[in-house]
């Protein structure tokens, strides 16, 4: 199975290149030119760090691309800041758009007392029904950091506890997110990938 | 509910695990690679391999040992010793590593700490602090001493502002290490991490004087770490953090399991 990576600057993308080799996956990435997206059969888009490094997407022209390979119904996968950029941005960056397939808006974890970023294993509520996270049970513990996140909706395919109820993963048909970080969540973790790399839709 | 980590620490010498008491007396323990691997296996939440000689022999990070301990290693991998620059830092990436550590190079230079962020995220960059007491002055905890080239050298830096300038400048993460416990087995120095830990928003990754799980259920409870640091527990078969883990379950200690 083929899977175009999206290289926007935003982080380091060797382990995500190297979870996804690991289960099989012929990985190649591209970070400007937008053919491969136009042929892709999966992308993923990873990305840590601030939403503005997303601006990238825009300019080169791949969120254009990214957005007519949804509309084909090619599977993708945006991981942290990818998950957040499926919304209609992030109040991190106020002026910078995000692809608004889902229409809310990411917005930094409320000062509680507790610390932000949100940094360490925590645990998932996996929406029944859901194909990326099929198999794995109540309870079972995913990497996380991050400061920002998506709001619980309809389309949230599991939920995440930390100072409030947030979206730790999104699902709608062929376009998934996962605000944690799959290549560095042991077992669990590449269980999902894996889910992601097997979908072939419903 | 967030966990508390346990991160397992491997002290690297010339591409061995080695483990120092107070820095010095060290004793060949093993493959990084194949003890990473083994760490994670057994319940580590993190990997940490520090170069404990880089700084000092003025050596870089030995990618090779990096890239062949982060192949097939799919829990957060931090790698500290001898990273000087971005350049370093990025070399670091390449290898395999999701954070880097880095302790004297950010206080001869803290710029370095927004220069890392800048092309990685913040998320990837742990300060890392070295501090013994300093009962001259008017806080010896707060105003601990700052010490770099593996704990030669003081600074005349205070732990709680140089922990708040590093947060400022971008760190994602601190790791501070007691020199007063380092090694000891007598415990954490929780007194000085909760010193830390709440001065500063980020995660503090509480290092040194690991010895019992009641220390760990200590640093956690009294001490405010968000994670905890461990070399020379797990090394040798003294236990395993899985087991270390479930005692800790047991004593009220949230952490993540099964693993």
């Amino acid at each position: 199975m083929r899977v175009t990576v999206i290289d926007y600057k935003a982080g380091n993308l060797t382990s995500v290149l190297k979870a996804l080799r690991h289960l099989g996956a012929e990985a190649e990435v591209t970070d400007g030119d937008f053919a491969p997206v136009e042929s892709a059969e999966r992308i993923v888009l990873p990305g840590v760090g601030h939403f503005q490094a997303t601006e990238r997407l825009d300019v080169t022209g791949l969120t254009r691309a990214i957005r007519a390979a949804i509309a084909r119904g090619v599977p993708f996968l945006g991981i942290c800041v990818g998950m957040q950029w499926l919304y209609s941005g992030s109040t991190e960056a106020r002026q910078q758009a995000g692809l608004g397939h889902f229409t809310e808006a990411c917005t930094r974890f409320p000062d509680a007392g507790e610390k932000v970023p949100h940094v360490g294993w925590n645990s998932l509520e996996a929406r029944a029904g859901s194909l990326l996270l099929a198999g794995v049970d109540a309870g079972e513990f995913v990497y996380f950091t991050h400061s920002y996140k998506a709001p619980v909706t309809t389309d949230a395919a599991a939920i995440t506890h930390y100072i409030e109820p947030f979206a730790a993963a999104v699902e709608r048909a062929n376009v998934m997110g996962v605000q944690f970080h799959p290549e560095k969540s042991g077992t669990t973790g590449l269980k999902i990938l894996g889910n992601f790399l097997a979908w072939e839709g419903n | 509910m967030l966990t508390k980590r346990i991160i397992a620490c491997l002290d690297v010498h010339a591409g061995r695990v080695v483990k120092g008491v107070q820095f010095v007396d060290i004793v060949d323990a093993g493959d990084p690679a194949a003890l990473a691997a083994r760490h994670a296996r057994e319940g580590a939440d993190e990997i940490v391999l520090l170069d404990i000689t880089a700084t000092h022999e003025g050596r870089q990070t030995l990618f090779d040992t990096v890239r062949r301990t982060a192949l097939a290693l799919f829990v957060p991998f931090t790698v500290g010793g001898g990273i000087r620059s971005a350049d370093d830092a990025a070399q670091v990436f390449e290898a395999g590593a999701d954070k880097v550590s880095v302790n004297s190079a950010a206080i001869a230079d803290p710029a370095l700490i927004e220069a890392i962020g800048r092309s990685f995220g913040a998320q990837a960059v742990i300060v890392a602090i070295d501090a013994r007491r300093d009962h001259e002055a008017a806080d010896p905890i707060r105003d601990a001493q700052v010490f770099v080239q593996g704990g030669r050298k003081p600074t005349g830096r205070r732990v709680v502002e140089w922990a708040r300038e590093a947060e400022a400048r971008g760190a994602g993460e601190i790791l501070l290490t007691s020199m007063d416990s380092d090694g000891m087995r007598t415990g954490f120095d929780c007194e000085l991490t909760a010193a830390v830990s709440e001065a500063v928003s980020i995660p503090v990754i509480a290092s040194g004087g690991a010895g019992t799980v009641d220390h760990f259920v200590d640093v956690f409870g009294r001490g405010k770490a968000d994670a905890a640091l461990a070399a020379s527990i797990f090394h040798f078969g003294v236990s395993s953090a899985r087991s270390l883990k479930e005692e800790l379950a047991r004593a009220g200690v949230s952490v993540r399991l099964p693993c």
